[in-house]
């Protein structure tokens, strides 16, 4: 009964809080249209979402949230002075990192934490979804950024997804 | 106190904004000038937009919150535009800079 | 305070501007030219959230989101493009 009516929980929260900031109030009116919304809208949709997402552990989720905006920060700090730095000692290169992950929403969500933070933007992700080519701006030693990427991220959303 | 925190977010994000652009039109290749944009930019206007948020929370005495519906739109839309324009250039096989360094972990 | 880090501001994402249209102009490739738009966009966001605080009226934050969405479709259509060879199938 409760997985018919709300086939995916996740999404009406998600909905439910984007309809009360869109308009920008907490006024009784909105909370209740904005809750009727985040119970039709996933329901009426919900071919298009064939799959669940679950997250299993919603601290791990939130501590990660948190160390992805610190290192945004750093990151673009780093960015910041290699692009105002001289551009011929910058060494680019192409990088094919090996995926633990196995779910699309925990991959989606690693390749997106890589454009976002270090000197690093994921370009392409290969068919059998087991390789993931990221673009670095500046290499000093390839083995630390991979390994930075497996433990500060891929490791927390391996908890997260597919413990 | 405010104002200063205000100003000073504000000339952070523009500052940013301004690097990112700076990245665009000076870095050699265009996977390098990819760089410029999805990260500096993106945090320069999430900064201005936080400032944006503090300042008419503190003029109408209501919580603005909206403007951060903005902010997580720019964070979570600009590595999904940049892994598409990303792979584009691949596919049509955009020139790379001669010292690209090339590593295949585990794969031929 | 505020108006003068507003003013500082102003010519710093002029100047963002000036440099996308430079790379916009010059390519030398199509995604080049894309990343520029992108870029043109995200800055246009920062230009209207800044004309927002420093004319005290919460308008300019609607046509932000607008941008935003839009600019956001516009990339993803132009690279699918580039792909794919067309928009729709």
């Amino acid at each position: 009964m409760m997985r018919r009516l709300l086939p995916h929980p996740v999404l009406s929260v998600f909905l439910w809080l984007i309809w009360l900031l869109l308009n920008n109030t907490m006024a009784a009116g909105h909370v209740v249209l904005g809750a009727v919304l985040a119970v039709f809208i996933p329901w009426l949709s919900s071919a298009f979402w064939p799959e669940q997402v679950c997250i299993k552990k919603p601290l791990v989720l939130l501590r990660y949230i948190l160390v992805v905006l610190w290192s945004i920060i750093v990151a673009n700090i780093n960015v910041a002075r290699l692009i105002l730095g001289r551009s011929d000692k910058l060494q680019p290169g192409f990088i094919s990192l090996e995926l633990r992950l196995q779910s699309p929403v925990g991959i989606s969500m690693l390749s997106n934490t890589i454009s976002l933070t270090p000197g690093t933007v994921s370009c392409d992700l290969s068919d059998d979804r087991r390789y993931l080519l990221i673009h670095a701006l500046h290499i000093d030693d390839v083995e630390a950024i991979i390994s930075d990427i497996q433990n500060r991220f891929e490791q927390p959303l391996l908890e997260i997804f597919e413990s | 106190m405010l104002e200063w925190l205000l100003a000073a977010l504000i000339v952070i994000g523009a500052f940013f904004t301004l690097v990112g652009s700076i990245g665009l039109y000076k870095l050699p290749d265009f996977y390098m000038r990819l760089h410029g944009p999805t990260k500096a930019s993106t945090l320069g206007v999430g900064a201005v937009l936080v400032a944006s948020a503090v300042y008419f929370t503190f003029k109408t005495g209501d919580v603005s919150l909206h403007e951060i519906l903005v902010t997580l739109f720019l964070f979570i839309t600009a590595p999904v535009s940049a892994h598409l324009m990303a792979k584009a250039a691949l596919h049509i096989q955009v020139k790379q800079l001669e010292r690209t360094r090339q590593t295949h972990k585990g794969q031929d | 305070m505020i108006h003068t880090a507003i003013m500082i501001a102003y010519v710093m994402v002029g100047l963002a501007f000036v440099l996308s249209l430079a790379r916009l102009v010059k390519g030398p490739e199509l995604p080049d030219r894309i990343l520029a738009l992108d870029t043109l966009y995200i800055n246009t966001i920062a230009l209207l959230i800044l004309l927002g605080i420093h004319l005290g009226s919460a308008m300019y934050f609607e046509a932000a989101l607008l941008i935003a969405v839009m600019g956001f479709m516009g990339t993803l259509a132009l690279s699918k493009y580039l792909l794919r060879g067309d928009i729709m199938e």
